[in-house]
C-alpha cells in the first residue's frame, strides 16, 4: 500500500474514516460468512458476493441523506448493509428462513426494506435502472427533494433499456444517480470485450446528462462525488451518472470457476488498490487510531457477522402456508 | 360504362354508416377528387371523394338513411351520353362474402366433436432402426454434438449468445465449439438480449440459420417481442416470402433454489402462438434428434432445455445422421389403465409416478410428447381410447397450462372414452419462493401424480 495517493481531504474526521473503516469491514466479513455458508449448503441457488466493491456503496451512502432511495442489481448484500439493514435479516434471507426480510421467498437476489428505503435486489441484468428512475420520478412528483441511487453494472450498461430510462430521466430532470459499478467483467465478459467505447460515464452525453468518472477503491473519493451528483439531483438538475471504477476479488458467482483473468489480476488489486487498507492506513498514519483501536474494531465486526449467521441457522423455515401469501395485495 | 360508387369503409373497424348528405345530384358532372357526400361513423362525419370522374346517373341511397353497410351501392357513375340503366343491378351485400373456408389448422383449431370417430392412427414407429448401436451420452453432449454436427454441414449455421464463446458457455453446452468454428460463427454478445434477438432474427430474415443461446429462458422476456412479433410472424406478414430460421435455445424452468426471477417454466407460452414450433425434450436422444431438426427447419423454433438434466445420462444412437421429427410423440411405457402425458423435466415425475403405480398394481402408459408445437395428438388421442383415463404432467403454472389445452383436446375428440374428468398436474400458482421447503411445495412430484392417478382410477 506504500505511497498510494489519497484523495482524502483533510476535513475528514477521525469519526467518519472510522465508520467507513467498520462498514465496510462489516460488509467483507459478511460476505466472507456467506460463502463459508454458502460452502455448507445452507445457502443455495445464486450467491453474488460484493467483496472489493465495498467502498463503493460506503462511500455513496455517507453522500445520501435520511429518506433517499436506492436500487440494485442481484449483487446486493453490500449495499443493504450500508444502508443500515440488519444483517441478521440479510443473513437469514440468505439461507431462506422466516427471519429474512423476505420471509425466507426472496433469497440473495431479492430482498427489500421499506424502511430504509431499499427497493432490491434484481435478478433481470439492467431492470432495476428503470425501476430506480421511477423512484425518482415519484420522488420529483411528490416534490420532495428525495434522490434515488440506482446501481448497475459494467455489463448492464449495455442493456437497450438503460438508454431508454437515460432518455426520459434527462427529459424529466429525475433526480435519479446512475451509478455504473464498472468492476470490469460481467460474468466471464472483460469490459472491452463487450463494448464499443470505453467510458461508460460519457454514455448519458447524447441526451444532456453529465457524467464522471470515480476511483471506487477510495472510499473518500466515491463520497465526494456522491456529494456533487447529490447536489445537483437536490437542485432539480437532473440525473447524473457516476461511473465508478472498481473490481471484485471473488468469481461472478458462488459457481463461477473465474477462468477470464489470471490470480495475479486479482491479487495485484488486492494488495494494491483494497478499499479497506487504504482506509485503514489513513487511519493509522493520521494517528486517528492504533492497531489495537482497530483490532478491537475487528473483533466487534465478527461478532456482528457470527450472531448474524447463528441467527440464520437458527430461524425455522417459513410455515409452508406462506407458499400461499403475497401473491396478491 | 357505369360504375358504381358504393359506401366507403372510413376506419378500420367501420361496418356500417349514415349516408349524412349528398353533395351532388343526379345528372351533375363530377370530377375525381370532387367531395360527394358526408358520411357519419360511429366516431366521426367524414366526407367522401370521387374517385372516377363522370355524371351522377342515379342516386341509390338517399341522404340521411342510416345503417348502410359498407359496400352497397350508393350511387351510379355514368359516361357522357349514357344512360344511368346501363348500371348493373345493384348487388346488396356484396361485402358479406364469407372468406375461404378455413383449412382446420394441422394443430389446435377446434374440430366439431366427433365422439364416434375411431382411434387415431399413432405413429409408432422406433426413431432408430432396431439394432443400432448406442451411446451412453448427457444431456448437455447430446446438445453439443448436434450443435456442432449442424454447424459441421451447413455454414450458414452461427450460434449466438452470452458467454457462449470463450466462456465456453455458462452451462458449457457450447464447449469447444468457439475453438472448432471460429469467432466467425461462435458469437459472444453484450448482455443485450433485446438487441441481439433482433439481429439474429434479421440476419435469419435475410437467410442465415442462427442458433440464438438464451443464459437462461427467464432473460428470452427482454427478447420476448422480437422472438414473436418479428421471428414468429414475418412469414405470414410477408405472404410466405421470408420468414425466420432460427433457433431459440437454452435453460427453462426451474434450477434449484434461484428463485422467482430465474425459476419459470415458459412451455404454455410459447406453444401459444401460431409461426413458432416448441421443442422440449427429456432424454439424451431427443435432445440430439431434436436440435438437429430444429436447426433445419425453415420456422423458428423455441428450443427448451433444462438445467436439471444437462447432467443426466442416456443412451443414444450412434448414427451418422440422426434426427427425430418434430409432431410424434414417444411413448416410454405402455400400460392399460391410465395415460400419463408430459414432456421435459416432467418426465422425470411422471417415470417415477409410473414406478409407484406399478407397485400398486396400477398400470400406466407413458406418453413423452417430446414436441409442443406441433403436438402428437394422435398419440394420446389413442392412447387415452384405450385406457379412458388421463393425467398430465408439466412444471408450468396451472392457468392455461398445456394440460388444460390437452383436457380441452380429449374432451372434444373422446369425450365418450372418458370414465373421469382428465387431470392437471402443474407447478403452483405462486411466483417460485426461495426457502427451501417451500420451493418443494411450489414444484410438482411423483407423489402428486399418484395421487391424481389414484383419482382418476377411483382408488
Ligand atoms: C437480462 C439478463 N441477462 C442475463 C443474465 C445473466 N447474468 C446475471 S449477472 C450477469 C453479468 C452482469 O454483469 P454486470 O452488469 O457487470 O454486473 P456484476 O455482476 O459485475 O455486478 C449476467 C449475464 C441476467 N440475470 N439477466
Ligand atoms: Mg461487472
Amino acid at each position: 500500500m506504500a505511497g498510494r495517493k489519497s484523495t482524502a481531504k483533510s476535513n475528514t474526521s477521525k469519526d467518519d474514516l472510522l465508520a467507513y473503516y467498520r462498514e465496510m469491514l462489516l460488509i467483507r466479513r459478511f460476505e466472507e460468512k456467506a460463502g463459508q455458508l454458502y460452502g455448507m449448503g445452507l445457502i443455495g441457488g445464486f450467491c453474488h458476493l460484493y467483496i472489493g466493491q465495498e467502498a463503493v456503496v460506503v462511500g455513496l451512502e455517507a453522500a445520501a441523506e435520511e429518506g433517499d432511495k436506492r436500487i440494485t442489481s442481484y449483487r446486493d448484500h453490500g449495499h443493504m448493509l450500508a444502508c443500515g439493514m440488519d444483517p441478521k435479516g440479510v443473513m437469514a434471507e440468505l439461507t431462506g428462513r422466516e427471519g429474512g426480510y423476505s420471509k425466507g421467498k426472496g433469497g440473495s437476489m431479492h430482498m427489500f426494506s421499506k424502511e430504509k428505503h431499499f427497493y432490491g435486489g434484481h435478478g433481470i441484468v439492467g431492470a432495476q435502472v428503470p425501476l430506480g428512475a421511477g423512484l425518482a420520478f415519484a420522488d420529483k412528483y411528490k416534490d420532495n427533494k428525495r434522490v434515488t441511487f440506482a446501481y448497475f453494472g459494467d455489463g448492464a450498461a449495455n442493456q437497450g433499456q438503460v438508454y431508454e430510462t437515460f432518455n426520459m430521466a434527462a427529459l424529466w430532470k429525475l433526480p435519479v444517480i446512475f451509478v455504473i459499478e464498472n468492476n470490469q467483467y460481467a460474468m466471464g465478459t472483460a469490459q472491452r470485450r463487450s463494448t464499443s467505447t470505453p467510458d461508460l460515464h460519457t454514455r448519458g452525453e447524447a441526451f444532456g446528462i453529465s457524467g464522471e468518472v470515480v476511483d471506487g477503491m477510495d472510499v473518500l473519493a466515491v463520497k465526494a462525488a456522491g456529494e456533487r451528483a447529490v447536489a445537483q439531483c437536490r437542485a432539480g438538475q437532473g440525473p447524473y451518472i457516476l461511473e465508478v471504477m472498481t473490481y471484485r476479488y471473488r468469481g461472478h458467482s458462488m459457481s463461477d470457476p473465474a477462468k477470464y483473468r489470471t490470480r495475479e489480476e486479482v491479487q495485484k488489486m488486492r494488495e494494491e488498490r483494497d478499499a479497506i487498507e487504504h482506509v485503514r492506513e489513513l487511519l493509522l498514519q493520521g494517528k486517528h487510531a492504533s492497531d489495537d483501536d482497530l483490532k478491537t474494531i475487528d473483533r466487534e465486526i465478527k461478532a456482528v457477522v457470527n450472531a448474524a449467521a447463528e441467527f440464520a441457522k437458527e430461524s425455522p423455515e417459513p410455515a409452508e402456508a406462506e407458499l400461499w401469501t403475497d401473491i396478491y395485495a | 360504362m357505369a360504375t358504381e360508387i358504393l359506401m366507403p369503409a372510413l376506419s378500420p373497424t367501420m361496418e356500417e354508416g349514415k349516408l349524412a348528405k349528398w353533395l351532388v345530384k343526379e345528372g351533375d358532372s363530377v370530377s375525381s377528387g370532387q367531395i360527394l357526400a358526408e358520411i357519419e361513423t360511429d366516431k366521426a362525419t367524414m366526407e367522401f371523394e370521387a374517385v372516377d370522374e363522370g355524371i351522377v346517373g342515379r342516386i341509390l341511397v338517399a341522404e340521411g338513411t342510416e345503417g348502410v353497410k359498407v359496400n352497397t351501392p350508393i350511387a351510379v357513375l355514368v359516361e357522357e351520353g349514357e344512360s344511368a340503366d346501363a348500371a348493373p343491378a345493384a348487388t346488396p351485400a356484396a361485402s358479406t362474402s364469407a372468406p375461404p373456408a378455413a383449412t382446420p389448422a394441422k394443430a389446435p383449431a377446434p374440430a366439431a366433436a366427433a365422439p364416434a370417430a375411431p382411434a387415431p392412427a399413432a405413429d409408432r414407429s422406433p426413431d432408430w432402426p432396431e439394432g443400432t448401436a448406442m451411446k451412453t451420452m448427457t444431456v448437455r453432449e447430446a446438445l453439443r454434438e448436434a450443435m456442432a454436427e449442424e454447424m459441421r454441414r451447413d455454414d450458414d449455421v452461427y450460434l449466438m449468445g452470452e458467454e457462449v464463446g470463450e466462456y465456453q458457455g455458462a452451462y458449457k453446452i457450447s464447449q469447444g465449439l468457439l475453438d472448432e468454428f471460429g469467432e466467425r460463427r461462435v458469437i459472444d454478445t453484450p448482455i443485450t438480449e433485446h438487441g441481439f434477438t433482433g439481429i439474429a432474427v434479421g440476419s435469419a430474415m435475410a437467410g442465415l440459420r442462427p442458433i440464438v443461446e438464451f443464459m437462461t429462458f427467464n432473460f428470452a422476456m427482454q427478447a420476448i417481442d422480437q422472438i414473436i412479433n418479428s421471428a414468429a410472424k414475418t412469414l405470414y406478414m410477408s405472404g410466405g416470402q421470408m420468414g425466420a430460421p432460427i433457433v431459440f435455445r437454452g435453460p427453462n424452468g426451474a434450477a434449484a433454489r434461484v428463485g422467482a426471477q430465474h425459476s419459470q417454466d415458459y412451455a404454455a407460452w410459447y406453444a401459444q402462438i401460431p409461426g413458432l414450433k416448441v421443442v422440449q425434450p427429456y432424454s439424451a436422444a431427443d435432445a440430439k434428434g431434436l436440435l438437429k431438426t430444429a436447426i433445419r427447419d425453415a420456422n423458428p423454433v423455441i428450443f427448451l432445455e433444462n438445467e436439471i438434466l444437462y447432467g443426466r445420462s442416456f443412451e443414444v444412437p450412434e448414427l451418422e445422421d440422426f434426427t427425430i421429427p418434430f409432431g410424434k410423440a414417444r411413448v416410454w411405457r405402455e400400460g392399460s389403465d391410465v395415460t400419463l402425458v408430459s414432456f421435459g423435466i416432467g418426465m422425470v415425475h411422471t417415470l417415477e409416478a409410473a414406478d409407484k403405480l406399478a407397485a400398486e398394481g396400477i398400470s400406466a402408459e407413458v406418453i413423452d410428447l417430446r414436441t409442443l408445437r406441433p403436438i402428437d395428438y394422435d398419440t394420446v388421442i389413442a392412447s387415452v381410447m384405450k385406457t379412458n383415463r388421463c393425467v398430465t404432467v408439466e412444471e408450468g403454472f396451472p392457468v392455461c397450462s398445456i394440460g388444460n389445452h390437452l383436457s380441452a383436446y380429449i374432451m372434444t375428440h373422446a369425450f365418450d372414452h372418458l370414465d373421469a374428468p382428465v387431470l392437471n398436474c402443474t407447478g403452483k400458482d405462486v411466483p417460485m419462493p426461495y426457502a427451501a421447503n417451500l420451493e418443494k411445495l411450489a414444484l410438482i412430484t411423483s407423489d402428486e401424480v399418484v395421487a391424481a392417478v389414484k383419482q382418476v382410477t377411483y382408488r
